[in-house]
C-alpha cells in the first residue's frame, strides 16, 4: 500500500509498509539517508524531519501517520531557500562529525519559520532535543543566530 | 500506475517477498530491489545473454522474464555460486584459463555454464558452443571460456592462487620473475563473481534517473519544441533542452569542435540529441520524452559520402565556410615521385574497395553517475569512460569549470574498442540535471539508443592503386580514401591521417600519394574503433597485394617478404620503426601454418590465405596540445612493507592493464605479484593518464610505472645498504628479498627493509612520467598522425570452408603470429590476440550498420547487427614472437589493435583461394559470394540450382 504524502515539496506516493517506522520509510523506500538514526528512541533527534512544519523525531513516527502530511529532510532544504540556513551551519563551522547535523538544522528551520527574532535563549531551547557531541553547541547557536539575520534582511529587502 | 502485486521469488537460497509492478522485470527485481548487480543488462531483448540466471535450475534471460509470472520460482544469481567464501570451482576455472577480459559478459556466461555442467558433468567442445550460444562476448573471449568450463573439475577441491596455468607460463625464457609469466588476471576474481562494479551497478541515495531524446528527422530545423507536459508529469524533476546548454561546442579534436550538448537548432541524423528529462525513475523519465513536443521542419539530408562532396549537396553546417562540399578533412600527401615509381612499374592495378560501418558493440553500455556539489562547485562523475582525462578536461572547457573541481571516477569497463573514447552527452546531461537537482543522476544508453550514438567505424570508399616490378617490389602506391564520417567530426580528422599514415608502415614504399577526404553525412557519427582507420586501407592493401601476386605468379608470403618492413627504418613519410621483427612472423606463419602443403591443393570449397597488419604503440602526441607527460604513476609501499599502492589513471576497460601494470611494478620492485594493489581509477588519487586508446598502456604507463617503482625502490635499497653495511648498488631485489650480488646469502627481507626505510625516512614513495621521443615525425600537415615509440607487427593465415551453394563461410582455423615485443602476461596477450580474431571474423563476415531512406538505422540491436558469438570461434593458435622495444618497458609493445588487422585481408584472401570469388566490399556476406559464384558460373542471379547440377530450365538469365 502506498502513503501519499509531499515530500520536499514533490507528491509522492511512498511504497512502505504503513505500520513502520517512519524513518525506515524514508531511509529505505525513499533514499533519504540524510536522516540518521542514533538511537531509535527519540532522545538525541538525529533523525529530526519536519512534519508539517513541526520537528518530529522520525524514529518515533509511525509511516502511516504522516498521509497526506508535507515531510521535509534536508536533502529538501539543500536545494531549497532555506539554503542560506545549512550555508550559515558550514560557514560558522558547526559541522564535525556531521551526524547530527540534519537533524539539528532541521530544528533550526522549525524555529526560524515560528520566530523572525529569536533570543539565544530560544535557540538553544529550540535545539535542546538535539544532542550533539562534537561542537559544544555554540557555533551552531551562532550559525542559527546567523541565519536569522540574513532572513530578517532577506525580508526586508523583498518588503 | 499499475498496481503491485506481492510475489514470493527463493533468491540464491533466501525466501523473499516482493510487492513488484506486473511489468517489472526479473531483471529489475534483481538489480533494483534486491542489490544484485552482479547480473548485468546489456541489451534488454533477451540477445546478449550478459542476464543470464538459472530459474528454477535452468537459464533465463532475466531481462525478458517478467517478475510476477515466475512467483514462487528458486532463482540463482552469480552472487549465489561461491560457497562460505570459497569460489566453485567453474569460477575457479575461469580465472585460472583467463577466461574473461572485460568481464561484463562474464556472470551470465558462468551461469549458462553452470546449467550445462549440472546436467552434463564432462561436457564436450560441441555441448559448450551449444549451451553457451546466447551468451555474446564481444572481448572474445570463447577460447579461453570453452577451455574453462571443459576443465571446470581440475578446480573442485583446488586452492585459487595467482600462479601461471602450466601453458601460460610463459613464452620465451627471460631471466624475469614476474613479467613473461602468465600471471592470473588481477581482476578475475571480482569480474567471477559479479562483485565487479561497473558504472551503471552504482547506487547513491536519493539518485535520480535521466535520459534522451532524439531527432526522428535525418536533417532539419527545430521549429517548435514543447517540454510543458513532460515538466508536467508527476515525478519529472528536471528538462534539459538546446537553449539550456552552453553554447560552445565540444568535440574530440580540437580544430573541429562541432557538437553542442543537445541540437540547439538543427537536427542532422537521426538519433540526433535533442532534449534530456531527469525523474524519480527511468520509466518515468521516458515517459516524460514521449511527453515532449518537436515539430522539424525538414531539410533535404544526404546519406552517400560521394554524393555529399558534390556541388549542390545539402550542407550539413553551412555556419562554416571551411566545411564546404561537406568535407571536413582534407588530407594530401605526396611522397616520392609516385608517377616515376608507377613508370618503373612492371604491372600496375588500381581497384576499389568499400568498407562497413561497424559498431564497436561493447555488452555494457555507456552509463554516467553525476553528484554535484554546490559548496565548492564541486562535481564527481563516474563514468564507463576509455579516457577518464580526456573526459575530465572536455566537461571543465565545456562547462566552465576549473578542472581541478571535477573528479572522475573509472568503475570497471564492459569493453570499449574505442566507442568509450569520448565525452558522450550523457556525461554532460548527468552533470547538469545533478547540478540543477542537487541529487546524484544516473544516465545510460539502451543498446538502440547506443547503435544511434554510435561513433563506430567510418566506412571508407577506396581507390587504391598499386606498382609493382616482376620480383614483386613495390614501385608506387597510390591511395585515394572517402570516409563517410556521419554528422560530426568527433575522433574523425585523426582517422582521415591514419588511413593514410599506417600503409608505409609494414611494407617498404618509396613512391606513396595518399588522398583523403573525410565527409559529413546525415548518418550517425563516426569516430575511433579498434585499429582506428586502418582496418579497410589494410583490407584493400592486402587483397589487392593478392590479386597483383597472382597475376605475377609469386606466392602471397613471397611479395609480402619482398616488401616487408626491417628494424630500423624511417618510412616514406616520416615514422620511425625501431623493433620490429615482421620477416620472421612471416617466416613462421609460413612455415607452422602448413601452407605450403594446403597453398593450391585445397578442394574447392576449402581456401587458406594470408593477412598482415600492425599498429602504433601509443599515439607520439596527445589530442589537445600540452606540455604534460602521457602517462604519470605513483607507487607507494605501505608502511609494513608487505604491500604496493599503485596509483595510476590508465583505463582497464577489459584488455588487462589492470594486469599488466601491477606486473611490471612488482617485478621493478622485486617482490611478488600479489603484493601490489591497484588503487581505484581516480583523478583525485592518481595523476593524468592519457587513457585507453592507440594501443598506448602497455608502453606508456608501464613506462611511467616502472620509473615510479624504480624510484620507490631505491630508497627501500638505501635502507637495506645501511643495514647490510654495504652499498646500494650491490643490491639486488627479487621476488621479496634484497641480498647482495656477489654475496646472495648477505640479505635481509624486503618488507623489512621497506619497514625500516619508512621509519627512518617516513613515507616511501615514487613517482613516474613517460613521455614519447620529442620531436617524433615530419614537419608536413598531419605528420604528427601515426607517430608512436613503436610498432607492432603481425601476420595471420586463415583457412576457411564455404559452401559453394549458399555462399556460407566458415573459419576453421587461423594462425596468429604477432611481434608486440616483450609479452608482459601470456594469458592477456593471447586473449586479446583471439579477441582480435573473432572481432576480426565479424568485422569481414557479418558487421555492417544498414540504414533506411530516411536515415534510421535498421538493425539496431544485436539480433539484426550480428557478432560472433562462441558458435563462430575457430581454432585458433597465437604465437608471440617477441622483439625487444627498447623504448617500451622490459622491451614491450602493444598487442590490442594490431592484431585485428591482418584478418580481413587474410579471410578476404582465404574466401578467394576456397571459391574464386574476389569481394571487395565489406562485409563479404554468403549473398556477396553466391553472386560472385554464379557470375563466375555465368548462371542468373535466380538459379537456385546445386552449383554442380545444370541450371534451372525455367530460370531467365
Amino acid at each position: 500500500m502506498a502513503i501519499d504524502l509531499i515530500l520536499n515539496g514533490k507528491a509522492v506516493a511512498l511504497d512502505a509498509p504503513p505500520a513502520g517506522r517512519l524513518i525506515d520509510a524514508l531511509r529505505d523506500h525513499a533514499g533519504l539517508t540524510s536522516v540518521k538514526e542514533g538511537c531509535g528512541e527519540g532522545e538525541c533527534g538525529s533523525c529530526t524531519v519536519l512534519v508539517d512544519g513541526e520537528p518530529v523525531c522520525s524514529c518515533l513516527t509511525l509511516a502511516g501517520q504522516v498521509a497526506g502530511a508535507k515531510v521535509e529532510t534536508v536533502e529538501g532544504l539543500a536545494r531549497g531557500p532555506d539554503r542560506p540556513l545549512v550555508d550559515a551551519v558550514v560557514e560558522a563551522a558547526g559541522v564535525q562529525c556531521g551526524y547530527c547535523t540534519p537533524g539539528v538544522i532541521l530544528a533550526a528551520k522549525a524555529l526560524l519559520d515560528a520566530h523572525e527574532t529569536p533570543t539565544r535563549n530560544d535557540i538553544k531551547t529550540a535545539l535542546s532535543g538535539n544532542l550533539c557531541r562534537c561542537t559544544g553547541y555554540h557555533r551552531l547557536i551562532d550559525a542559527v543566530d546567523k541565519a536569522a539575520t540574513a532572513r530578517r534582511r532577506l525580508a526586508g529587502d523583498a518588503g | 500506475m499499475a498496481n503491485e502485486v506481492l510475489i514470493q521469488l527463493t533468491v540464491n537460497g533466501t525466501p523473499r517477498t516482493l510487492a513488484v509492478k506486473p511489468n517489472t522485470t526479473l531483471l529489475t527485481v534483481l538489480r533494483d530491489h534486491l542489490g544484485l548487480t552482479g547480473t548485468k543488462k546489456g541489451c534488454e531483448l533477451g540477445e546478449c545473454g550478459a542476464c543470464t540466471v538459472l530459474l528454477n535450475g535452468k537459464t533465463a534471460n532475466s531481462c525478458i522474464t517478467l517478475a510476477a509470472a515466475v512467483s514462487g520460482a528458486e532463482v540463482v544469481t552469480i552472487e549465489g555460486l561461491a560457497k562460505d567464501g570459497e569460489l566453485h570451482p567453474l569460477q575457479k576455472s575461469f580465472v585460472k584459463h583467463g577466461a574473461l577480459q572485460c568481464g561484463y559478459c562474464t556472470p551470465g556466461m558462468i551461469m549458462s555454464a553452470k546449467a550445462l555442467i549440472d546436467k552434463t558433468p564432462a561436457p564436450t567442445a560441441a555441448e559448450i558452443r551449444d549451451a553457451l550460444g546466447g551468451n555474446l562476448c564481444r572481448c572474445g573471449s570463447y577460447p579461453r571460456v570453452i577451455k574453462a568450463v571443459g576443465g571446470w573439475k581440475e578446480y573442485v577441491g583446488e586452492r585459487l592462487d595467482t600462479k601461471p596455468r602450466v601453458d601460460d607460463e610463459r613464452d620465451q625464457a627471460r631471466d624475469h620473475a614476474v613479467v613473461s609469466h602468465g600471471v592470473t588476471r588481477y581482476d578475475a576474481p571480482d569480474k567471477v563473481t559479479g562483485r565487479a562494479l561497473y558504472t551503471g551497478d552504482l547506487r547513491l541515495p536519493d539518485m535520480i534517473y535521466g535520459k534522451i531524446l532524439t531527432s526522428t528527422v535525418a536533417h532539419g530545423r527545430i521549429k517548435r519544441l514543447d517540454t510543458s507536459r513532460a515538466k508536467a508529469l508527476p515525478g519529472v524533476l528536471a528538462v534539459l533542452t538546446g537553449a539550456d546548454v552552453p553554447d560552445t561546442r565540444y568535440g574530440v579534436s580540437p580544430a573541429r569542435y562541432d557538437e553542442h550538448i543537445l541540437a540547439k537548432e538543427r537536427v542532422r541524423y537521426v538519433g540526433d540529441e535533442v532534449a534530456a528529462v531527469a525523474a524519480i525513475d527511468e520509466e518515468t523519465a521516458a515517459r516524460a520524452l514521449r511527453l515532449i513536443e518537436v515539430e522539424y521542419e525538414a531539410l533535404p539530408a544526404v546519406f552517400d559520402p560521394e554524393a555529399a562532396m558534390k556541388a549542390g549537396a545539402p550542407l550539413l553546417h553551412p555556419e562554416e565556410a571551411r566545411y564546404a562540399n561537406n568535407i571536413n578533412t582534407r588530407v594530401e600527401w605526396n611522397f616520392g615521385d609516385v608517377d616515376q615509381g608507377f613508370a618503373e612499374a612492371d604491372l600496375v592495378r588500381e581497384q576499389r574497395f568499400v568498407g562497413n560501418r561497424t559498431h564497436q558493440a561493447p555488452i555494457e553500455p555507456h552509463a554516467s553517475l553525476a553528484r554535484y556539489e554546490h559548496h565548492g562547485e564541486k562535481l564527481t562523475l563516474w563514468s564507463s569512460t576509455q579516457v577518464p582525462h580526456y573526459l575530465q578536461h572536455m566537461l571543465a572547457r565545456t562547462l566552465g569549470m576549473p578542472q581541478g573541481n571535477i573528479r572522475v571516477i573509472r568503475p570497471a569497463v564492459g569493453g570499449g574498442f574505442g566507442v568509450k573514447a569520448e565525452t558522450t552527452p550523457l556525461d554532460f546531461c548527468a552533470v547538469l540535471f545533478s547540478k540543477a537537482t542537487c541529487r546524484p543522476v544516473m544516465m545510460s544508453y539502451d543498446r538502440k539508443e547506443m547503435f544511434y550514438h554510435f561513433r563506430g567505424r567510418h566506412k571508407q570508399v577506396m581507390d587504391l592503386k598499386i606498382g609493382l616490378k616482376k620480383d614483386g617490389s613495390i614501385t608506387a602506391v597510390r591511395f585515394k580514401s572517402v570516409l563517410d564520417g556521419g554528422a560530426y567530426t568527433s575522433y574523425g580528422v585523426v582517422t582521415a591521417y591514419y588511413a593514410g599514415s599506417m600503409l608505409p608502415t609494414l611494407y617498404k614504399l618509396q613512391n606513396y600519394k595518399y588522398d583523403g577526404f573525410r565527409v559529413y553525412t546525415n548518418l550517425p557519427a563516426c569516430g575511433a574503433f579498434r585499429g582506428h582507420g586502418v582496418p579497410h586501407p589494410r583490407f584493400a592493401f592486402e587483397s589487392l597485394l593478392d590479386m597483383m601476386a597472382a597475376e605475377l605468379g609469386l606466392d602471397p608470403f613471397e611479395i609480402r617478404l619482398k616488401n616487408a618492413m626491417r628494424p630500423g627504418t624511417r618510412t616514406v613519410n616520416a615514422l620511425d620503426i625501431s623493433s620490429c621483427e615482421f620477416v620472421q612472423t612471416l617466416e613462421r606463419a609460413r612455415q607452422e601454418s602448413g601452407w605450403k602443403e594446403k597453398r593450391g591443393k585445397l578442394k574447392r570449397g576449402k581456401g587458406i590465405g594470408v593477412g598482415c597488419g600492425g599498429f602504433v604503440s601509443g599515439a607520439g602526441y596527445p589530442i589537445y596540445r600540452s606540455d604534460f607527460p602521457h602517462s604519470n604513476a605513483i607507487v607507494r609501499v605501505q608502511e609494513d612493507g608487505r604491500a604496493i599502492s599503485l596509483a595510476i589513471a590508465a583505463a582497464d576497460i577489459g584488455q588487462g592493464s589492470d594486469t599488466v601494470l601491477p606486473q611490471i611494478a612488482a617485478e621493478e620492485l622485486g617482490v611478488p605479484y600479489p603484493w601490489v594493489t591497484m588503487v581505484e581509477c581516480d583523478s583525485a588519487l592518481a595523476p593524468i593518464d592519457l587513457g585507453s586508446y592507440s594501443s598506448r598502456v602497455t608502453l606508456m604507463a608501464g613506462n611511467a610505472v616502472k620509473m615510479a617503482a624504480g624510484k620507490a625502490l631505491d630508497q627501500v635499497l638505501a635502507a637495506a645498504a645501511r643495514r647490510l653495511g654495504c652499498s646500494a648498488r650491490d643490491l639486488v631485489a627479487r621476488d621479496g628479498q634484497i641480498f647482495v650480488k656477489a654475496a646472495p646469502t648477505l640479505r635481509i627481507a624486503w618488507d623489512e627493509a621497506a619497514r625500516l626505510a619508512f621509519a627512518q625516512n617516513g613515507p616511501v614513495v615514487g613517482t613516474g612520467w613517460y613521455r614519447p621521443p620529442a620531436e617524433l615525425g615530419g614537419a608536413f600537415k598531419g605528420g604528427t598522425v601515426g607517430t608512436s615509440p613503436a610498432y607492432s607487427f603481425s601476420t595471420a593465415v586463415a583457412e576457411v570452408t564455404v559452401d559453394l551453394y549458399t555462399g556460407q563461410v566458415q573459419v576453421d582455423r587461423v594462425n596468429d603470429f604477432s611481434d608486440a615485443g616483450t609479452v608482459i602476461n601470456p594469458v592477456t596477450f593471447h586473449a586479446q590476440v583471439e579477441g582480435s580474431v573473432i572481432m576480426g571474423i565479424g568485422e569481414t563476415m557479418m558487421e555492417d550498420t544498414q540504414h533506411a531512406k530516411d536515415g534510421a538505422i535498421l538493425n539496431p540491436n544485436l539480433h539484426d547487427y550480428l557478432v560472433p558469438s562462441i558458435g563462430e570461434t575457430p581454432e585458433i593458435h597465437t604465437h608471440a614472437v617477441e622483439s625487444y622495444e627498447a623504448r617500451g618497458p622490459f622491451g614491450a609493445k602493444e598487442i590490442g589493435e594490431g592484431s585485428l588487422l591482418p584478418m580481413l585481408g587474410a579471410i578476404a584472401n582465404a574466401i578467394y583461394d576456397a571459391t574464386g570469388v574476389r569481394v571487395t566490399e565489406l562485409p563479404i556476406t554468403p549473398e556477396k559470394i553466391r553472386r560472385g559464384l554464379l557470375e563466375a558460373a555465368k548462371r542468373p542471379l535466380c538459379d537456385q540450382s546445386p552449383p554442380d547440377a545444370s541450371p534451372e530450365p525455367g530460370c531467365p538469365s
